[in-house]
C-alpha cells in the first residue's frame, strides 16, 4: 500500500515533469522553443546575472549563439546554474541541452563521463594570485602555502602535480562555490588562490582592494575550456559546435554585428555560403540558412563577445592571448565553412 | 463567615517571601550557590554591557557599506541594505509584493489554524484551497500575473515552501509506514522496516546528493524533475521515517483491548485504525511529532549544499558580495532569530496543546 | 466464479479469508516494489550505456591526483581514490568521537545546570538549551567559521595567549611533547591499566558478594590509570622535548595544528547537541524519584555510594538510550563539513564523485558508510539493553 502510494506519487511527479525528448536533441528543442544551458552562475566575465538579472558572460554569449542558430532568437534560452559537482550528471541526464561553464576538455570526461566537446571557446590556463604584501614573485616560492581551490576540478589536480613536481609543501582548502572560495581567500585564510587566469582576473576585479593581490607570472597547465553535449546525438553535436565556430569564423572574414547587413550583399563567395545568401550549410545542419546570419547579427562575432565580456575594456582586463585568431599568432582556428 | 469569630481564624504560614526571602533561597541558598551566583553575574556583567553596545549602542541600522567599515558596532545596514535579496532572492523585484502576501496568507492560516476548537474539515479544506492559491500566486500565469519560474523562487519563501510542503507531504507517508512496520504480513512489514532503517541511518545531505546528482539517471532518457521538487523529495522520504517511528511509539502505546474491541464490532482494518486506534495513537504523540517538524523545518537549510537558494544561502550570496563581506556576524544572527522564532513558536505551541491534551491538567479540555 | 460457488456451505470462500488476502496483498505490494526497482535500474542501465558512462568500482584502485588538507594518516595526492576515502572516514570518525566526548561532557554539565536550586544557573541553562536547539546547525557552522576567519588575525600577526599557543586564521597551534619512544610505551601502559582496573573490579565485586567487604575500586583503578602511564613514561627515560609551532615562511611548522574548519564543526556539532544532551540529562535525572534518594540515605549508603548505586544506574537506563541517537546524530550532521570545507568523508567522496563523473557509486559509498557507523551503534545499544534491561518479576 505504501510503496504503491509511492510509486503512483512517483509516477504523478515525473508525468508532471513535462515533455519527454523524444530521442533527437534538436527535435526535442525546437518542440520545447528555447534551449537549456547549463552555466556557472557566479562567475563574473563567464556566466553570471548582473544586478538586474539579466545574464552576462562568454559562456551565456555562446549560450545565446547556439540559440540564434537554432531559433534565430539569441533569447530563447533558459539558463541553469550549476556547481561543479552538478554539472556533468545535469548533462548526462538530460536536465540540460549544452553545457558552457568554463568547463575544460581532458579525456577522461570525454570517454568516462559520456561527453562530447566541441571546440574551444576559451583558451584559458592555471595560474596563481597571492596578497601584494606576502612579497612573493614566483611560484616556485609557494613552498608550505595555504592554498585555496574548487574541489572536484582540473585546478586541483594540477595544484597537486605542480607541487608534487617541484617538491613543496601545500595545505588546500576547498570550498566549492567559486563566491565563497574567493571570500575565503580575502578574508586571509589562505595565501594562495590557484584556478585558471581568467578567473583569477575575474575574482581579482571584484576583490575589495584590486590592487592588493598579483597574479604570479606562471601559467602551470593547459585549459582549453568548450562548451560540452551529450555523447550520442551527432547532429546536435555538430549544431553547437559549428555555433561556437561561427562566432570565429566570422572574425576571420570581418564580419561583425554592425556590417552583418552590407556583408549579406558581399561578392566573396566565402562570406555568401557562410551568412546563407548562397544556401547549402543550414540544410547540412538542419538549420536555417540564416543561422550563421542570426549568430553574428544577435551574438556578435568572438572579437566583439571577447570584448564585450573578459577583454582590456572590462573590469577583467585580458588581452586575447592565445584566443587570437591564427593570423595573429593566437590559437583560435576554424575550419572552412563549406 | 459570620459563624466564626475572628479571633479563632488561624491564617495559613505565608508562603510568600518578598524580594529578599526570595534572594535567599533561589541565588545564595548555600555558599556554594552563593558563589555560583556572584560568578555568574560577574560574567553577565562581563557580556552583557559589551554586547549591548556593539549590538545597538554602536551599531548602524541603515547606512552603506564604507560607513560600516568605519563604525566599530553591529552593522545592521548589511541586512536592511539588501533586505529584499535575502527575503526574496532571484523573485523579479516589481512581483515581489506576490511572495510577501503568500507568506501572509501562510503565516494568516496558520494563527487561525491554532485553536483546536476549529479543527474541522473545513479546516482541512482551508488549507487544501489555501496552499494550491499560494502557489499559484507565486507561479503567476492567471489573473494577468506574469509567470515566474520555479528556477527564480528563493528566499525565505522557499524554505517555507519546503517546510510546509514537506511536513504535509511526509506527514501521512510516515503514518502509513508505522502501520505497515506494526503490520502482521512479512513482506509489507519487512519492507518498511527496511525503509525507516535505511533512511534514519544515513544523512539527509546523502538524499540530497542522491536526489540532485544520482535521482536524474533514474529517469528515462529526456524526462527530468525540478530541481525544487527533487529536493522537496529527498526532505519528505527523510521526514516520512522519522515521523513513522514517532507514530510507531503512540500505535504500541494503545491498549489491546482496543484493537480486540474493534474486532469484535466487526470493523475492518481500514475503520479500525481510522476510526479507532489512529486518533488516539496520533494525540499522543503530537509533542514528538512536533519534534520531527521542528528538524524538518531546521534542516530545509541544508539545501544550500546542494545549491538552492533558499534563505540562507541567499545571505550567504549577499556575504560574498566584496562590498558587504566581512559582516557575516550579524547577517548569521539575524537569520539564527528568524529560525529561532519558528522553531520555537513550534514548540512552545507543542508544549501548549500538551498541557491541554493531558486529562486531568488545568488545560481547559472538553 | 463456479469454483467460488461450487464450494461448499459455512466455508469461507477464497478471497473471504484473510490469510489468501494477505497473501494476494503482499504479492501485489512485492510485485510493485520489483516492477519500480526494475524500471529504475532499468533506466539507469540504459542511460549509462547510451551515454557511454563509465560504471563500477575500478575507480578505486586508481591514482585520486588530489590533495587532503589535514589528515590523520600520511596521505599525498599520489595515493589511491580508496586511501583517499579512507582518510574521509577517519577524519569523520576523528571528528565525532572528540565531538561526542565533549558534547556528553558539556551536556551533562548544561543539564545539571538546569536542576540547579541556584534560579540564575538554571534559567541560563534553559536559555542555553532553548536558543542552541532552535538554530540550525548548518547555520551554526557558518556563523563559526566566517567568525574565525573574519576576526582572527594572519599567521604573521597570530595572537599567544600563552608562550608556544598561537592562534591565528590558520588555526589554534600547540606544542606537542616531541615524537618518543616513551609515549608508545605510555599508551601501552594505559591499555594495561583499563584491563587491570577491569580485572580489580571483577574480583571486587566477586569478594564483595561472598565476604561484604568493600574495596576501593574508585581510588585504586584512579592511581592505576594515572600511575602506570607515568611509570612507563618515566622508565622510558622521561623524555621533554617539546614540539613548538614556529613561523617558518608561510605558515606555522611544528606542534599540534587545530584548523578553523576543525574547530568550527567541532564548536557548531558540540554546541547544538549538547543542548540535546543537557535535556536527556535533565530527563534521566528527574525520573528517579526523590524517595530513592532518601531510602539510600536512610540505609546508610554515603552521598557518593547513593550516587554510584542507587541513582546513576537508573538514570542511565533512561538516558542513555537517546544519547546513543544523539550520538548518532552528531556523527550524521558531521557530514555538514563539506560546506566548511572540513575534508570528512562526504567531502572526499563529493571530489571523488565530481573527478570520476561516477555519482551513483559515489552516493551509495557515502550511504553504506554511514550505514555501518549506524548498525554498529544499535548493535550497541541493543546489547546495552539487554544488559541493563530491568529484571520484572
Amino acid at each position: 500500500m505504501i510503496l504503491r502510494r509511492i510509486a503512483t506519487l512517483t509516477l504523478a511527479a515525473v508525468l508532471a515533469a513535462g515533455p519527454a525528448l523524444a530521442g533527437k536533441t534538436l527535435d526535442a528543442v525546437r518542440a520545447r522553443g528555447y534551449v537549456i544551458v547549463g552555466v556557472n552562475g557566479s562567475l563574473f566575465g563567464f556566466g553570471k546575472p548582473d544586478e538586474k538579472g539579466v545574464w552576462k558572460g562568454l559562456d551565456v554569449d555562446t549560450g545565446r549563439a547556439i540559440a540564434a542558430a537554432v531559433f534565430g532568437d539569441a533569447s530563447k534560452v533558459k539558463w541553469v546554474p550549476l556547481t561543479a559537482v552538478q554539472r556533468f550528471t545535469a548533462l548526462q541526464s538530460g536536465e540540460i541541452d549544452v553545457l558552457c561553464r568554463n568547463t575544460t576538455r581532458t579525456l577522461s570526461r570525454d570517454t568516462a563521463l559520456g561527453l562530447d566537446f566541441v571546440h574551444v571557446n576559451y583558451y584559458d590556463g592555471q595560474g596563481f594570485m597571492v596578497p601584494k604584501k606576502l612579497g612573493v614573485k614566483s611560484a616556485k616560492e609557494l613552498d608550505g602555502a595555504t592554498v585555496c581551490v574548487l574541489p572536484g576540478t582540473t585546478t586541483e589536480m594540477n595544484a597537486a602535480d605542480f607541487f608534487r613536481k617541484n617538491n613543496m609543501a601545500w595545505k588546500p582548502v576547498v570550498i566549492e562555490s567559486t563566491a565563497e572560495l574567493a571570500k575565503t581567500f580575502f578574508s586571509g585564510r589562505c595565501d594562495v588562490l590557484t584556478s585558471d587566469a581568467s578567473q583569477l582576473a575575474g575574482t581579482r576585479a571584484v576583490a575589495p582592494n584590486p590592487d592588493g593581490y598579483v597574479i604570479l607570472p606562471e601559467i602551470i597547465s593547459k585549459e582549453p575550456l568548450a562548451p560540452a553535449v551529450r555523447h550520442g546525438d551527432e547532429q546536435w553535436r555538430d549544431i553547437v559546435d559549428y555555433a561556437v565556430m561561427a562566432m570565429i569564423a566570422a572574425e576571420e572574414m570581418g564580419i561583425t554585428s554592425k556590417n552583418v547587413d552590407q556583408m549579406l550583399k558581399s561578392k566573396d563567395p566565402k562570406v555568401q555560403r557562410f551568412l546563407g545568401v548562397t544556401p547549402g550549410n543550414g540544410k547540412a545542419l538542419g538549420l536555417d540558412e540564416r543561422w550563421a546570419y542570426n549568430v553574428v547579427k544577435q551574438v556578435g562575432n568572438y572579437a566583439e563577445v571577447f570584448e564585450r565580456n573578459v577583454g582590456p575594456n572590462t573590469p577583467l582586463g585580458l588581452e586575447r592571448g592565445l584566443n587570437a585568431l591564427w593570423t595573429d599568432g593566437g590559437l583560435m582556428y576554424v575550419p572552412p565553412f563549406k | 463567615m459570620s459563624s466564626t469569630t475572628p479571633a479563632e481564624t488561624v491564617r495559613p504560614p505565608s508562603t510568600r517571601l518578598g524580594p529578599w526571602g526570595w534572594l535567599k533561597v533561589n541565588l545564595f541558598s548555600s555558599w556554594f550557590n552563593s558563589l555560583l551566583t556572584l560568578v555568574t553575574v560577574g560574567g553577565l556583567a562581563w557580556v552583557v554591557p559589551r554586547f549591548v553596545r556593539w549590538a545597538f549602542w554602536n551599531a548602524l541600522w541603515y547606512t552603506p557599506a564604507e560607513a560600516c567599515r568605519a563604525g566599530g558596532g553591529a552593522c545592521w545596514s548589511v541586512i536592511t541594505k539588501n533586505l529584499r535579496f535575502i527575503l526574496f532572492g532571484f523573485y523579479p523585484h516589481p512581483e515581489q509584493w506576490r511572495p510577501a502576501v503568500a507568506m501572509g496568507l501562510l503565516l494568516a492560516l496558520l494563527w487561525y489554524s491554532k485553536e483546536r476548537t476549529r479543527w474541522s474539515k473545513r479546516l482541512v479544506w482551508l488549507w487544501l484551497v489555501g496552499l494550491p492559491v499560494m502557489g499559484l500566486l507565486m507561479r503567476g500565469g492567471v489573473f494577468g500575473l506574469p509567470v515566474v519560474e520555479t528556477e527564480k523562487w528563493s528566499g525565505l519563501p522557499l524554505t517555507l515552501l519546503l517546510s510546509v510542503f514537506g511536513m504535509v507531504a511526509a506527514y501521512p507517508l510516515g503514518v502509513i509506514l508505522a502501520l505497515g512496520r506494526r503490520s502482521r504480513m512479512p513482506a509489507v512489514k519487512s519492507l518498511c522496516v527496511a525503509y525507516i532503517e535505511l533512511i534514519r541511518g544515513v544523512p539527509l545531505i546523502s538524499l540530497l546528493f542522491m536526489s540532485s546528482v544520482m535521482f536524474p539517471l533514474f529517469l528515462p532518457e529526456g524526462v527530468t524533475v525540478n530541481k525544487i521538487l527533487r529536493a522537496l523529495a529527498a526532505i519528505i522520504l527523510f521526514t516520512a521515517a522519522y515521523i513513522a517511528e514517532v507514530v510507531r511509539g503512540g500505535l504500541q502505546a494503545i491498549p489491546r483491548g482496543q484493537y480486540e474491541a474493534a474486532e469484535s464490532l466487526g470493523l475492518n482494518y481500514v475503520q479500525t485504525m481510522r476510526r479507532i486506534v489512529l486518533p488516539q495513537a496520533l494525540k499522543i504523540v503530537i509533542p514528538p511529532t512536533v519534534g520531527v517538524l521542528v528538524s524538518a523545518f531546521k534542516d530545509t537549510s541544508l539545501v544550500v549544499i546542494i545549491g538552492l537558494y533558499e534563505i540562507l544561502n541567499t545571505t550567504k550570496s549577499t556575504l560574498s558580495n566584496p562590498q558587504w563581506m566581512g559582516f557575516s556576524s550579524e547577517a548569521y544572527l539575524f537569520l539564527a532569530l528568524l529560525y529561532f522564532l519558528g522553531c520555537f513558536s513550534m514548540s512552545s505551541y507543542s508544549r501548549r496543546l500538551e498541557r491541554e491534551l493531558t486529562p486531568g491538567s488545568a488545560g481547559r479540555t472538553r | 466464479m463456479t469454483q467460488a460457488s461450487d464450494a461448499p456451505a459455512g466455508a469461507t470462500r477464497f478471497w473471504n479469508d484473510p490469510a489468501n488476502r494477505a497473501l494476494a496483498f503482499q504479492a501485489a505490494v512485492l510485485a510493485v516494489v520489483f516492477a519500480v526497482g526494475w524500471y529504475l535500474f532499468h533506466n539507469v542501465q540504459a542511460n549509462l550505456a547510451r551515454q557511454n558512462i563509465a560504471t563500477g568500482f575500478g575507480f578505486l584502485g586508481r591514482e585520486a591526483g588530489f590533495e587532503i588538507g589535514e589528515s590523520p594518516i600520511p596521505y599525498s595526492a599520489a595515493d589511491t581514490y580508496l586511501k583517499a576515502l579512507w582518510v574521509g572516514v577517519l577524519n569523520t570518525l576523528r571528528v565525532s568521537f572528540i565531538g561526542i566526548v565533549l558534547t556528553v561532557i558539556l551536556g551533562a554539565f548544561v543539564g545539571i545546570a538546569r536542576l540547579s536550586t541556584n534560579w540564575l544557573v538554571s534559567k541560563l541553562a534553559g536559555a542555553y538549551i532553548e536558543v542552541l536547539q532552535d538554530v540550525p546547525v548548518l547555520l551554526q557552522l557558518f556563523f563559526w567559521y566566517a567568525l574565525f576567519n573574519e576576526i582572527l588575525p594572519s599567521p604573521r600577526q597570530a595572537l599567544s595567549p600563552l608562550p608556544g599557543v598561537y592562534l591565528c586564521n590558520r588555526g589554534l597551534l600547540l606544542p606537542v611533547p616531541e615524537g618518543h619512544p616513551a609515549y608508545g610505551w605510555a599508551a601501552g601502559a594505559f591499555v594495561a591499566a583499563c584491563v587491570l582496573i577491569w580485572a580489580v573490579r571483577r574480583w571486587a565485586h566477586r569478594r564483595q558478594e561472598a565476604t561484604g567487604k568493600l574495596f576501593p575500586t574508585f581510588r585504586v583503578g584512579l592511581a592505576l590509570l594515572v600511575g602506570l602511564p607515568v611509570l612507563a613514561w618515566w622508565l622510558g627515560g622521561a623524555p621533554t622535548a617539546l614540539s613548538v609551532p614556529h613561523l617558518k615562511g608561510f605558515n606555522f611548522r611544528g606542534g599540534l595544528g587545530l584548523s578553523p574548519e576543525f574547530a568550527a564543526l567541532l564548536l557548531g556539532l558540540v554546541l547544538y547537541t549538547s543542548a540535546f544532551v543537557a535535556e536527556i540529562v535533565r530527563a534521566g535525572i528527574q525520573s528517579v524519584s526523590h524517595g530513592q534518594t532518601e531510602a539510600a540515605m536512610s540505609l546508610g549508603l554515603t552521598p557518593g555510594q547513593t550516587l554510584n548505586l542507587v541513582i546513576l544506574p537508573q538514570a542511565l537506563r533512561v538516558i542513555v538510550p537517546p544519547l546513543t541517537s544523539q550520538m548518532l546524530n552528531l556523527t550524521k550532521n558531521s557530514s555538514l563539513a563539506v560546506a566548511i570545507g572540513f575534508p570528512d568523508f562526504v567531502s572526499v567522496a563529493n571530489t571523488t564523485i565530481n573527478q570520476t563523473g561516477q555519482a551513483i557509486e559515489g552516493v551509495l559509498l557515502i550511504m553504506v558508510v554511514y550505514l555501518m557507523f549506524s548498525l554498529s551503534t544499535s548493535a550497541f545499544m541493543n546489547w546495552y539493553n539487554k544488559r541493563i534491561a530491568l529484571v520484572e518479576r
